[in-house]
């Protein structure tokens, strides 16, 4: 004994060996056991020890001679709470120009669920576009090169090519430390975009506190009635005094906010209270904070998943639909890099890295993706559909995949 | 109202009701200081039970039944395969991963079939055997072999699963419907314990009698019918078959939505209603997303890759995958490591000033978080660019450096009290910090704080060699 896996054809009885059925593993030593007629293996040392191996099955009652039906009753829990519905954009006859308008939220069970509660409204994804040539990793900028210095253009672009649902307008060009654009600058950029494409919109800052805060007033009065979604609000806002002038201006021309906090349940309740002086609760999203998969997407995966039980259970806090920066993906170096030959295509790899973070956040309860690459959206747009609808499984198709050739 | 309603769940569970049924002599045969001490760490699973070596003894064994009772997982715990590459499937304590760590990450299995030409066959099962990736320190690999036989053909099939226990010591999973031929694939590995796929309603009788005669574990599949993979299960379990696994079946396209809820009201109905004829691992099989190609190879690999991650994300216990692709399978074993991870910890190292090569007075220095993730990242780029160097690790409690910043976990305060604690300043003579591309925005902030100069670094540390050699040594102002 002791070399690993070193076969031992000993003969045991059956209460050494009910006993040896208890223990991980036995050491045997010099011993010589000549009972019954079972074989066993031991294998010492191993670090997960396999059960002992008996040819002959123990004597049965008795055995079934047909199937013994047993009933299925779906697991249904009932939940005192509900996600709130937030509209995005607003028409003509709601004060402002979108071709349509966007639902999102009215969730009643956990994601998915539908043998439960199936969610009134399907996740939205919006594409973001920038308001300057930003880098961006070769397989997205493959596919948006040519308008990526005109924004109105780009988001056309989005709309019309890739049949965005809705556009995220990036600031970015007002970081001081970038370019430092005006507020002025920064709202012409919005109305411009506002007349390319009627889809409802989300603008996003540069995420300096102060510098966003001016430039969201600016924008708030430019796109006036056009229920906007202002990404993001912060604590650092509120910090800084200056929290409850974006949100009123934001409240005084009919936007939505969107509620940023880093992966912190207590921080986002506590942001949402300071907003509820200012806003009405059905204007009001949250962004969790996405990281990217390979560095820390299963944190955004389990603060949505705690999120989404504790609204259902009762938090009216945390009762207000989520959206993932999903595009976060990218800055995981596995999603762009130049790996080994073994890893490549990294045009295939990067859009799954993102395909798969939005699917599993999907899963955890997000209502509202921000994504770039076009066949993560597409993915995402067709899986969302698929999820929709239950009662399309047909078991011909798959009953016998053991033996399809492939 | 069944036993397991009425049992304290995993999360309720104190030390305290673990400890009474203990011997309670503190005899530390266990290591631990006492009993309450190893009480403690059951509850937390970071010991099992048996560990107590006086509770196995005959005048425990009632306390020893009913702890084990009340340590049993909702999800059953099977072993398949033997030896040092045996894996535990199942054994899930919860539905969602913030009520308890998941246990036993989901094994990939790799399929192969009995008709593929013996140099393919081998090939493709060496690739499996060797897949490896390191990731942030960690070794991550693919775990078993599915052989599926499509002859139809016991010899076949018999001479395909010699081969491949031959090439490979991962656990087997063994695929046919047709008894016969199961037969012939379990009597070449009689000894490797491989899991048996699968007993359907019509091939039951004769792969229970399989299960029992070879001692395997064995999958019962029933497409998209909960009430008729109940039936099998109970139907196996009566037969004496202990060790069951659950196919509800594997939709890619039409019918995913199904399979989906599938999956979650059997996990749902192990873990919150005590429904013991669910309580056993799930297998999912992305490969269906092959079936019928009518796509482009790219595109099938591309599906079966999000269907596996969906599947671990809803509960799946093992998966059988066809592509082996590394894209494919990159973002799959990583996002089966991270869910596998404790929630209630973020994964931190040491914060403090770590030293790469032999550094000396002029040798720059770089700052990070102590996020995990990107700590490896960084230390793995410095390593492979053989740089001498000092690396302050900030306190950020485990947030990476872009959240980190947004949350307010690394500020310029935080930076500067490193700094200091970190004895640098007698290690240097110059004055000059090498922060994250990420972290420009604390620029002023540290400069006034530290009173060091700041070199704003790349944003993803691949790019450290390149700034340095472009902007190390400082050009004195």
């Amino acid at each position: 004994m002791g070399e690993e896996k070193k076969k031992a054809s000993i003969k045991v009885s059956p209460e050494l060996l009910e006993l040896l059925s208890k223990f991980q593993e036995i050491e045997l030593e010099d011993v010589d056991i000549e009972v019954g007629d079972l074989e066993i293996w031991l294998q010492p040392t191993t670090a997960v020890a396999a059960p002992p191996r008996v040819v002959a099955p123990p004597p049965l009652k008795v055995k079934p001679k047909a199937i013994l039906e047993e009933d299925f009753i779906p697991p249904i829990e009932e939940y005192s709470g509900s996600v709130l519905e937030v509209k995005l954009g607003a028409t003509k006859g709601e004060g402002g120009s979108r071709g349509k308008t966007v639902m999102i939220g009215g969730a009643t069970s956990p994601a998915f669920y539908m043998f439960e509660r199936p969610p009134p409204h399907a996740p939205v994804v919006t594409l973001d576009v920038f308001d300057m040539a930003i880098s961006l990793p070769k397989a997205i900028r493959m596919h948006v090169q040519e308008v990526m210095e005109d924004t109105a253009a780009w988001a056309k672009f989005a709309v019309e090519k890739f049949g965005a649902e809705m556009v995220t307008v990036h600031l970015v060009s007002t970081d001081p430390l970038i370019k430092d654009t005006s507020p002025a600058d920064a709202s012409k950029t919005i109305e411009n975009v506002l007349q390319a494409v009627d889809v409802p919109l989300i603008v996003g800052g540069c995420g300096d506190p102060k510098k966003d805060v001016a430039v969201f007033k600016k924008v708030s009065e430019v796109a006036h009635g056009e229920r906007v979604v202002l990404s993001s609000l912060t604590l650092d806002m509120a910090e800084a005094g200056i929290l409850g002038d974006v949100a009123k201006a934001a409240n005084d021309n009919g936007h939505t906010a969107l509620a940023f906090t880093a992966l912190d349940l207590n921080q986002a309740k506590e942001l949402n209270r300071r907003l509820y002086e200012f806003l009405p609760k059905d204007r009001i999203l949250m962004d969790l904070t996405t990281a990217a998969l390979g560095y820390g997407l299963e944190y955004s995966f389990t603060i949505h998943e705690r999120a989404r039980i504790a609204a259902l259970m009762g938090d009216q806090e945390l009762q207000h639909p989520v959206l993932s920066g999903t595009t976060n993906s990218w800055a995981a170096r596995e999603a762009w890099m130049k790996m080994g030959p073994e890893w490549e295509p990294r045009e295939l790899r990067g859009p799954l890295w993102e395909t798969v973070s939005a699917l599993v956040l999907l899963l955890a309860g997000v209502d509202l993706f921000m994504m770039m690459h076009p066949a993560a959206v597409k993915t995402m747009k067709e899986v969302v559909e698929k999820l929709m609808s239950t009662g399309k499984a047909r078991p011909e198709k798959i009953a016998d995949w053991v033996t399809v050739k492939i | 109202m069944t036993e397991r309603e009425i049992k304290k769940g995993i999360k309720e569970l104190s030390p305290i009701d673990v400890y009474m049924l203990l011997p309670r002599t503190n005899c530390k045969e266990c290591g631990e200081a006492n009993c309450m001490a190893f009480a403690t760490k059951a509850v937390n699973r970071e010991v099992s039970i048996e560990q107590c070596p006086p509770l196995l003894e005959k005048k425990y064994e009632k306390a020893y039944g009913k702890l084990r009772e009340m340590m049993a997982p909702a999800v059953k715990e099977i072993i398949i395969g033997t030896g040092n590459h045996a894996v535990k499937v199942g054994g899930k304590l919860v539905l969602y991963r913030h009520e308890f760590t998941y246990h036993n990450l989901t094994p990939i299995a790799i399929e192969v079939t009995d008709e593929m030409a013996e140099d393919e066959l081998l090939d493709k099962v060496r690739k499996a055997d060797g897949f490896s990736y390191n990731y942030i320190g960690r070794e991550v690999n693919l775990d078993m072999i599915a052989v599926r036989s499509t002859s139809n053909d016991p010899p076949t099939f018999k001479s395909a699963v010699e081969k491949v226990a031959k090439a490979t010591e991962l656990p087997l999973i063994l695929c046919s419907f047709s008894p016969n031929v199961m037969e012939a694939g379990l009597v070449a590995i009689k000894d490797r314990n491989p899991l048996i796929y699968a007993a359907t309603e019509n091939n039951w009788r004769d792969m229970a009698e399989l299960a029992l005669m070879y001692n395997c574990p064995l999958t019962v599949f029933a497409p998209n019918n909960l009430k008729l993979l109940r039936s099998l299960a109970k139907t196996m379990i009566e037969y004496g078959v202990e060790n069951i696994v659950l196919d509800p079946g594997t939709f890619p396209d039409e019918g995913l939505s199904d399979t989906i809820n599938n999956f979650t009201m059997v996990r749902r109905n192990a873990c919150n209603k005590g429904d013991k004829l669910l309580s056993f691992p799930i297998l999912g099989t992305p490969i269906t997303a092959w079936i019928g190609k009518k796509a482009p190879e790219d595109m099938l690999a591309w599906k079966e890759a999000y269907v596996a991650s969906m599947l671990m994300s809803r509960y799946a216990d093992i998966l059988i995958m066809h592509s082996l692709d590394g894209w494919v399978q990159l973002p799959t074993v990583i996002w089966r490591f991270n869910i596998y991870t404790d929630p209630r910890k973020p994964v931190a190292v040491e914060s403090g000033l770590r030293i790469f090569g032999e550094p000396d007075e002029n040798s720059p220095l770089l700052l990070t978080t102590n996020y995990a993730l990107t700590y490896f990242t960084v230390e793995s780029d410095i390593k492979a660019a053989k740089l001498n160097c000092y690396l302050v690790v900030v306190d950020t409690e485990g947030i990476s450096v872009e959240s980190a910043v947004a949350g307010r976990y690394l500020t310029a305060e935080k930076t500067a009290d490193a700094i200091k604690e970190s004895g640098i300043e007698q290690k240097v003579k110059h004055r000059h910090l090498i922060i994250p591309g990420m972290a420009a925005r604390l620029s002023g902030e540290i400069e006034d704080l530290s009173g060091w100069r700041v070199i704003v670094g790349p944003r993803d540390s691949s790019g450290i060699p390149k700034l340095l050699s472009e902007k190390w040594p400082p050009k004195e102002e």
